[in-house]
């Protein structure tokens, strides 16, 4: 028997209502911690860095304030790529204009503005609702995107229209710019991942995150049993925007190094984000990893099947990319809505029961 | 049970349309600190929409709504639940996403002051929160007996056990005024008969006002202290469940002679 | 009249023209949406699928021919014949059907009574599908789509407004496309003949039946399944028509797929169910942009199309919820 549930009997509220209820999970969380921590930095190498780590938990942190958005609260938002180009525009501004600003501060701050600005693109969701709002967040997409495209004090007049990291350092390591280890960026973006993840679990359990299910899952009633649709739809606009926010400044400043507003982030960053969630499970923080572990992972290994072991060109690759991600939406969408993190679940309940059922 | 007659809630001369149809036509009662209040009418009376008015989700276009001796202003339905008054909803109208646990949570809501930054740390006072709270819902849920799907998504559950579901988170909010719409409709005898204890132990025990709307007349004339009945939007009755049950006009509206 | 003001004409026309194909991808949306409350992300894919189909049979070029020459190390990619424009488009019209058959198989059947959030998240997926299949069928260059529409603008509309201006200013005349043109009274032909469809014929009272109630329509024997196969092929002849137009003017390529974007302004403006509002809120949008990018666009950086329409459309929104031509909901509990 891998997994018990019977014998471990509960004793209190608070045991009742931890994130891990079973011992064995909790191990597991500790498990993949410490070796998040302790073993991949030392082994760390620029490939694996750029090609899987940095994106994973970069993309983590967008997928997780985009679920709290929408798979808590339910207000889906097409414009996660034009906020995630706020964050990485507030960093750049606020590295060039205070060079002595501390790297973690400067990436809080982000999250901070890119908070706002998402907050005042949220105010219509009081007006409209569905897809009328998803279609309405798209105006954030497009006019945030042409407003760093076309406005050049937001790229310090660069003769390119590009925007450019610095060099920053948190205490002797650096963080951002070409000479930074990979091991000490993965860090850096570990850390955040942490700290958020740990975050959103907590806002998820309690008041606000019922408040949040609440307006999702049946809003008239919501008000009635006494939330405020203002406050409970803002405050998930705005911590979503931090969230997103945050992505898109280490997106920028620590994982790319330099950005070209139009490529980095379209329209196809939000689809992508999105997709994240769906695939990993709406309104689960576990699915919000395994949604963006899935992402990141799917083209890394059609590159390594396709392109590197059958020796096809890459644009076939890419097509096949989007066939097994719009596929696997529809899929989901029919069989399972909880996505990956159900999934898991069904599988977990599977060993927890075998090899003696009943 | 001591009924002082103080009037809790005073409605005043209500007049509700929608567009070209009038839903509730210049309507006046009041509900006793205590009682248990009826509303009763023929299908499409106007009796949802009263309770609507009271809870502050319809705006009537005419009429006062007193609470507690003070006029109340305009006021949004969320704001009107922190006032103390808590509701069920004639069709089951729980979050299907969400366990019946966490759907009784929600009524706590008005309760939980806690601020986001206490809610993002967790430990120590949000939690502790949760946990104070989480004991009042216990509470709930073992006077509804319903131990047992604690953990089931509710959109799981069979019609009855969501109607209690939904009853409790009402319950949950510890309400002054409890507005109940047809909370019986749909169930077999037994399952009526365990609805009108819960609703007159609610009453007796934690001395919660309620207003019920329902159908079926052996219960209303069993359980309530007063009656209110309405007829195409016009209130045709007011008074005793003896009184009603001799009044022509509703002997009249109930057998489909009307005059209209 | 002055110069000024006769620009300023120009850009009105020239923006209705490009409105009217607004208009168009919009209807699409419209008739999914009445008959099945289902969002279709996807359409703009559609007219992208449907002018690759187009030009790959007009061409005879091989299908998987990529996929194919990869996979077995061939050279092939085309067969030695090409189609009349005519017959292609049938051909089309007949794989839209069959597409349109698959997708209720497939998809939707499996999604009834969901969200309609759910549903319009299915056709986001059904979008990126079709992308990468049709990119696989047809391979993703850049194609032209040559089916016998007169193209550049047009010198008798030039010659004809040209002694408009007042005399001494300098006016060369105003600049239509004729493409454009074309484009036009093709989609208003289009339109007049779906309103008589829906009027006159028996399954497009079945339509509107189904679109009005349901639950009504069901009990009188009208099958769902039908409905939604007949919409989609509907919608997919018209995502053809659109991507024709599209494809002729800035050839087959992905960005055609884009104007699903386009589209989506116009339905926040002329609503979701209504087919007056599509086209009222497409001559609005196409106008509106153009006249905007007009004036402000010198003044703020230009490209202002990009994202005017949404801003419009978002601040009409957030002062009247149900569109031009919607009714407003009172929401019941
Ligand atoms: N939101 C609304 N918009 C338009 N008309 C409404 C609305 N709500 C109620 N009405 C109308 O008001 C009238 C009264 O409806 P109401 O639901 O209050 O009746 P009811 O007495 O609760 O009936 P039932 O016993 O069937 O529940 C009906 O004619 C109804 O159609
Ligand atoms: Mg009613």
């Amino acid at each position: 028997m891998l997994y018990r549930e019977v014998g471990e009997f509960k004793t209190s509220y608070a045991q009742d209502s931890q994130t891990f209820p079973i011992k064995f999970d909790k191990y597991r969380y500790y498990f993949v911690v410490l070796v998040g921590l302790l073993f991949v930095p030392f082994v760390i190498n620029d490939y694996w860095a750029n090609a899987v780590f940095l994106p994973f938990l970069i993309y983590a942190i967008a997928s997780l304030g985009l679920n709290i958005l929408t798979g808590y609260c339910g207000q889906v938002s097409l414009g996660t790529g034009g906020f995630m180009a706020v964050g990485a525009y507030a960093s750049y501004k606020l590295m060039t204009a205070f060079p002595d600003l501390n790297i973690l501060i400067i990436v809080l701050l982000s999250g901070v503005i890119t908070a706002f600005v998402g907050t005042l693109f949220g105010l219509p969701s009081l007006r409209i609702k569905g897809f009328y709002l998803a279609v309405a967040t798209l105006a954030a997409q497009f006019f945030l995107i042409w407003l760093f495209n076309k406005v050049g004090w937001f790229y310090n007049y660069s003769a390119t229209g590009m925007i450019t990291s610095p060099d920053r350092s948190f205490g002797n390591f650096l963080i951002t710019g070409p000479n930074a280890t990979p091991a000490s960026k993965y860090l850096f973006c570990f850390f955040f991942v942490f700290l958020l993840a740990w975050i959103a679990r907590n806002l998820t359990r309690g008041k606000i995150g019922r408040s949040w299910m609440a307006i999702r899952d049946m809003d008239i009633a919501a008000e009635i049993i006494g939330v405020n649709p203002l406050i409970a739809k803002l405050s998930a606009f705005a911590i979503s925007s931090f969230y997103v926010g945050i992505a898109g400044a280490l997106f920028f400043s620590v994982y790319l190094g330099a950005v070209e507003v139009t490529e980095a982030f379209s329209i196809q960053k939000s689809f992508i984000v999105l997709f994240m969630v769906i695939i990993g499970g709406l309104g689960s923080i576990f699915g919000s990893f395994a949604g963006a572990a899935f992402m990141v992972l799917l083209p890394v290994a059609l590159k390594n099947l396709l392109v590197l072991q059958f020796g096809w060109p890459v644009d076939i690759a890419a097509h096949f990319e989007f066939i097994i991600i719009g596929g696997l939406i529809i899929f989901f969408l029919i069989v399972e809505p909880h996505g990956l993190a159900q999934l898991w679940n069904l599988l977990k309940q599977k060993l927890r029961i075998w090899p003696f059922p009943y | 049970m001591n009924k002082e007659n103080i009037k809790m809630m005073d409605i005043k001369n209500i007049v509700l349309r929608f567009g070209g149809v009038v839903a509730i036509q210049n309507i006046s009662f009041d509900i006793f600190k205590g009682e248990i209040r009826a509303i009763i009418g023929p299908n499409g009376a106007g009796k949802s929409s009263m309770l609507n008015v009271i809870n502050g989700f319809y705006h009537p276009q005419e009429g006062e709504v007193w609470f507690r001796g003070k006029k109340r202003g305009s006021m949004k339905p969320y704001q009107i639940a922190h006032q103390g008054i808590a509701r069920t909803f004639q069709n089951i109208a729980l979050f299907k996403g969400m366990t019946a646990l966490d759907n009784i949570m929600t009524g706590r809501f008005t309760h939980m002051k806690k601020g986001i930054f206490s809610q993002m740390i967790w430990e120590g006072g949000a939690s502790r929160e949760e946990y104070e709270n989480r004991e009042v819902v216990e509470k709930v849920i073992d006077f509804l007996e319903i131990q047992h799907i604690r953990k089931t998504p509710v959109g799981a559950l069979p019609y009855g056990l969501q109607k209690r579901v939904e009853l409790g988170r009402a319950l949950a909010a510890e309400p002054e005024l409890l507005l109940l719409d047809e909370p019986m409709a749909g169930m077999n005898v037994e399952e009526k008969e365990d609805m009108s204890r819960y609703i007159l132990d609610v009453n007796s025990e934690f001395e919660t006002t309620v207003a019920l709307i329902e159908h079926d007349m052996g219960v209303v004339m069993d359980i309530s202290d007063r009656v209110v009945v309405m007829d195409y939007g016009k209130k045709i009755g007011d008074g005793t469940p003896d009184e009603v049950r001799n009044n022509q006009a509703v002997i009249d509206a109930y057998l489909g002679v009307s005059e209209h | 009249m002055s110069a000024d003001f006769l620009y300023t004409i120009e850009v009105i026309i020239n923006g209705l023209m490009a409105g009217v194909l607004y208009s168009l991808v919009a209807l699409g949306f419209v008739l999914i949406f009445k008959a099945s409350g289902i969002f279709n992300y996807a359409q703009g894919v559609m007219a992208l699928f449907a002018a690759l189909t187009l030009v790959g049979l007009q061409e005879g070029r091989v299908p998987f021919a990529h996929l194919i020459n990869a996979m077995f190390g061939t050279k092939i990619h085309h067969f030695d014949w090409s189609l009349p424009a005519l017959l292609a488009i049938i051909l089309t019209v007949l794989i839209m059907i069959l597409f349109a058959i698959l997708v209720e198989k497939l998809i939707l059947k499996h999604l009834v009574n969901q969200e309609p959030i759910i549903l319009f998240m299915a056709t986001i997926g059904l979008a990126y599908f079709m992308e990468g299949f049709g990119d696989l069928m047809w391979g993703s260059d850049v194609k032209t789509l040559n089916v016998g529409i007169p193209q550049g603008g047009s010198f008798w509309f030039e010659d004809f407004t040209i002694g408009w201006a007042a005399e001494g200013e300098k006016f060369y005349g105003m600049y239509v496309d004729l493409l454009d043109v074309w484009a036009a009274i093709i989609a208003i032909s289009l339109v007049l003949v779906l309103t008589i469809f829906s009027q006159y014929t028996k399954s497009g009272r079945a339509l509107r039946a189904v679109a009005d109630d349901h639950q009504a329509a069901l009990s009188v024997g009208i099958s769902l399944r039908v409905i939604w196969v007949l919409v989609w092929s509907i919608s997919g002849f018209v995502a053809l028509v659109a991507g024709m137009m599209w494809g002729a003017k800035s050839g087959v390529q992905f960005s055609l797929s884009l104007i699903a974007l386009k589209a989506l302004p116009v339905l926040m403006l002329g609503g979701f169910t209504s087919i007056p509002g599509a086209i009222v809120g497409g001559l609005i949008i196409g106008a509106g942009e153009k006249l905007f990018e007009f004036f402000m666009g010198p003044l703020i950086g230009g490209a202002t199309e990009n994202w005017f329409a949404y801003v419009l459309a978002l601040l009409f929104l957030v002062f009247r919820p149900q569109g031009l031509f919607g009714e407003k909901i009172i929401e019941r509990v």
